[in-house]
């Protein structure tokens, strides 16, 4: 090997071969049945669950833990995919920290709350481990339903009009299902094309026929697919992203993190993912903790997340936080981007001023540091492509109304794209699956 | 420093805590591991005539578990002792010869005539032994052979062998009871009427823990077949400690002296049972699920809770609570109390307030000025404390005693500070006029 962390610049095989396996496995182990067992009677049964409340799909969470513990977990399983058909997804990458197992009593009780994640993990994995699908499509209706997008929230949307007996065409730009799924978090979240192959366990319910490489205002209008199909539902993303507004910001070394997750979601083979010495990744989301931990993980010797607010105001969890930090990332914070020092094109430096709170909006102060950095990952958020303009685009997203219907058109959104909501797939699962319940009382004209 | 010396009828043993007749006292390697971990005596598996009875070649125990497969109830059907008569007698004599200061009792099981038991007492008394249990309690098994709970069913035969035995016999003389009659007065009485020194109980309750669902087999099975077996463990205690009080307490068996067996886990169950009346008490489950090991916690903490009461003896423990055992006709009326919620200790799993709304008498709030919260609404609380039994946090619910005075808002009636039950309960029929 002639490279390792020290090497100068953005170069690939920074670590042992093995090392790639053993850093981008499983982030947290499935429970094992005996563990299951014992993590399932934690479970109070609360009335009224706050688990239940705080999920975006409302999952009957103490049923089907309880479902754990009287040993059918299959039956638990169905539980969770009758509320969200990506619990196993979800059951991954949900930041649980803030929805469901913040909201355990045990967590008020004695700071450890029940594992609902795992848990759920556990119940999911037990059905697609046999790859039997739970769920039989509704009689045909001979209604046609256009999805535009093919993240969480499509595939949502499909999966439960599919189950009305609606047919979908499932239309998506880029050449692969699954959205942020299968291109936008890190791998070690979903080992072993676990994205790939829920769609495919997904899709089992028939009636939806993927139509890939179709982008809408590319070779998909709007007004076609509104003249040709019954209803249409947009769940196209966030194509765009924040710039940093800097002079030099397009030099080699400054990177979207989305595109590099993305990069290295679809490598054949991580070792030949070149990745800086130093590298800086700006922002403090998820995204941000992605990018860095996984350049860690790819072998870079110095990772720094810098966020321009305090700690407690990164949309990243107290947990996300904690595991970039134990995986030896370090986070600055209250510092803006000021310059990108560049030398012959080549990236040197980054410069931060330190950040000071004016009524509530930030200044740079005259207090300046430098990183330096061959690598930058821009992680400070993502802008809704324009669409059309037939449709209402006040902000950066799209308006809809309860449902996720847009005015009285026969078009619904939902997703990331939509101004509803967080931006976490739990949440477009559940924009999706709605959104499908009105478009069949719709067509219905219920 | 609480002095744990017992003196059961006559037996001395330096703590109250033996070792009931079971696999754990079956043979002299378990026995002296027992006395080396500072079990005060044991009572030997039970010893029959040779030739030796034979056990199962399958599982001899079914299992009742809770969370985390913690173990709260075990049933077996294991028979007495499977070695030879001999062997066991040996064995018994070496270990009493080896620790003269631990008690030691035989259990003895033989055909209910008399001369099997002219056989077997000399020999018993022979090994230096301090005393005898005799087994009418076994439920499974040799019940079918007309022995253990066949004869414990029928006062008669109880009364019968027991003064056989007597008058074989200087050694004192326990009777283990079975749980598997009516009214366990009546064995009880026998057993004082036969001579018996004392009795112990309660024996095994005749069970069957869980049927497999795939083979359609009770557990446990042997070849997909099951026979009821004996239960005990956590889950027997409540109707041990229940017999033992109402032997204690009944006129008629008052005075006779009270070996405590029944899921016996912890030094407060050890507690309980003394001050409901039993002499010592005898463990079985608890060791055969942790190991002989637990009497250490057994004697530490009975002796610290009777140095925080000022108890200086375990003969001072004894009956202590037998006088508020009473029948539900003398219970006070007029004591009123109402749930009460600590919100601060309240995490708001809402279970108070499902068991109460469903099942209930619909006394407790599910919100509190719109929030999630729940709060006793004393007018429709009628003290059941079903609440409290369901509330996973200790002492989050509590119930308040309503002072004289003080109006009952579910009634509407003033609190009285006079004592009143069911016997002057205007509802009453037969009721005797308040004096």
């Amino acid at each position: 090997m002639t490279n390792d962390v020290t090497t100068p610049g953005i170069v690939a095989a920074r670590i042992e071969s093995d090392s790639y396996v053993e850093n981008f496995d499983d982030v947290h182990k499935p429970l094992n049945s005996h563990e299951a067992f014992v993590a399932a009677d934690r479970c109070y049964f609360c009335y009224d669950a706050p688990c239940v409340v705080a999920c975006p799909t409302e999952i009957d969470i103490p049923l089907f833990i309880r479902q754990i513990s009287t040993g059918t977990p299959k039956e638990a399983a169905k539980t969770i995919f009758a509320q969200n058909i990506l619990g196993g997804m979800c059951a991954r990458v949900c930041p649980t920290e803030t929805l469901c197992e913040e909201a355990c009593v045990r967590e008020a009780a004695e700071g450890k709350p029940v594992e609902i994640g795992k848990l759920q993990r556990y119940a999911t994995d037990k059905i697609m481990e046999e790859d039997v699908h739970p769920f039989q499509r509704g009689k045909d209706t001979g209604k046609k339903v256009a999805v535009v997008g093919a993240g969480p929230a499509g595939l949502a949307c499909a999966h439960r009009l599919s189950l009305h007996g609606h047919k979908i065409d499932l239309f998506e730009a880029r050449d692969k299902l699954g959205g942020l799924n299968e291109y936008g978090i890190a791998a070690y979240k979903t080992v072993n094309n676990f994205a790939e192959r829920e769609v495919r366990w997904l899709l089992k319910i028939g009636g939806i026929t993927p139509k890939l490489g179709m982008k809408l205002g590319k070779n998909l209008q709007l007004d076609d697919l509104q003249e040709k199909y019954d209803a249409v539902f947009l769940a196209i993303g966030l194509g765009g992203v924040n710039e940093l507004s800097l002079e030099d910001e397009n030099v080699f070394g400054v990177l979207n993190a989305v595109n590099f997750i993305s990069e290295l979601r679809q490598a054949s083979e991580l070792k030949a993912i070149p990745i800086g010495r130093n590298v800086v990744v700006v922002g403090g989301g998820m995204t941000a903790v992605d990018a860095a931990v996984q350049s860690k993980l790819l072998g870079a010797e110095n990772v720094t997340i810098v966020y321009r607010r305090g700690l407690d105001q990164m949309s990243a969890s107290v947990k996300e936080r904690e595991h970039a930090t134990s995986s030896g990332v370090r986070i600055l914070t209250n510092l803006l981007p000021k310059k990108i020092i560049a030398k012959d094109g080549k990236l040197e430096e980054i410069v931060f001023a330190y950040a000071k709170s004016l009524n509530g909006k930030l200044e740079a102060g005259s207090e300046e540091v430098s990183l330096k950095s061959d690598q930058i990952f821009k992680a400070i958020g993502q802008t809704c492509d324009e669409i059309d303009n037939k449709i209402n685009v006040p902000s950066q997203k799209v308006t809809t109304i309860e449902g996720g219907r847009i005015g009285d058109q026969n078009i619904w959104a939902g997703g990331d794209c939509s101004s509803e909501g967080e931006d976490l797939t739990v949440t477009a699962v559940a924009q999706g699956r709605d959104a499908a319940e009105d478009i069949n009382r719709f067509l219905n004209h219920l | 420093m609480a002095n744990l010396f017992s003196n059961f009828v006559g037996i001395k043993s330096p703590n109250p805590f033996w070792l009931a007749s079971a696999p754990p006292t079956d043979k002299e390697y378990n026995v002296r591991r027992a006395f080396e971990a500072g079990w005060g005596g044991v009572v030997w598996k039970t010893l029959g005539l040779d030739p030796h009875i034979v056990n199962v070649n399958g599982p001899r125990y079914g299992a009742v578990w809770g969370a985390d497969r913690r173990l709260l109830g075990l049933n077996n059907i294991e028979l007495i002792t499977d070695r030879p008569l001999e062997i066991n007698l040996q064995e018994i004599k070496n270990v009493k010869r080896d620790y003269p200061d631990r008690a030691m009792i035989v259990s003895l099981m033989v055909p209910c005539e008399e001369a099997p038991w002219k056989e077997i007492l000399p020999k018993v008394e022979a090994t230096g032994a301090d005393g005898l249990e005799l087994n009418f309690g076994c439920p499974h098994g040799m019940s079918e052979r007309g022995m253990g709970a066949a004869v414990g069913q029928v006062p008669e035969y109880i009364e019968m062998v027991t003064r056989w035995v007597k008058q074989t016999t200087r050694m004192p003389v326990i009777v283990k009871l079975t749980p598997n009659i009516s009214d366990i007065t009546y064995p009880a009485e026998a057993a004082l009427k036969g001579g018996a020194d004392a009795v112990s109980l309660i024996n095994t309750v005749a069970s069957i823990t869980s049927v497999n669902l795939d083979s359609f087999s009770p557990e446990p099975s042997i070849a997909g077949k099951g026979s009821h077996g004996g239960y005990c463990g956590p889950a027997v205690k409540p109707i041990a400690l229940n017999m033992v009080a109402q032997i204690a307490r009944n006129n008629n068996t008052q005075t006779l002296p009270i070996s405590g067996i029944g899921g016996v886990t912890t030094w407060r169950d050890a507690a309980e049972f003394l001050t409901l009346g039993a002499g010592n008490v005898q463990v079985c489950t608890a060791a055969m699920t942790y190991g002989f090991k637990i009497v250490s916690e057994m004697i530490s903490g009975l002796s610290q809770w009777m140095d925080e009461k000022e108890i200086k003896t375990i003969d001072q423990v004894i009956g202590r609570a037998l006088p508020n055992f009473t029948e539900w006709q003398h219970l006070d009326l007029n004591y009123i109390t109402k749930a009460q919620i600590d919100q601060d200790l309240c995490i708001k799993c809402g279970r108070c307030y499902a068991v109460c709304e469903d099942t209930s008498h619909q006394a407790i709030t599910s919100s509190i000025n719109g929030q999630r919260g729940f709060e006793v609404i004393d007018a429709e609380c009628v003290a059941c404390n079903l609440c409290v039994n369901v509330c996973p946090v200790d002492n989050c619910i509590t119930m308040r005693e309503l002072q004289p005075g003080e109006i009952d808002t579910r009634t509407g009636l003033v609190v009285e500070e006079a004592y009143g039950s069911w016997l002057t309960h205007p509802n009453n029929p037969h009721r005797s006029a308040a004096e």
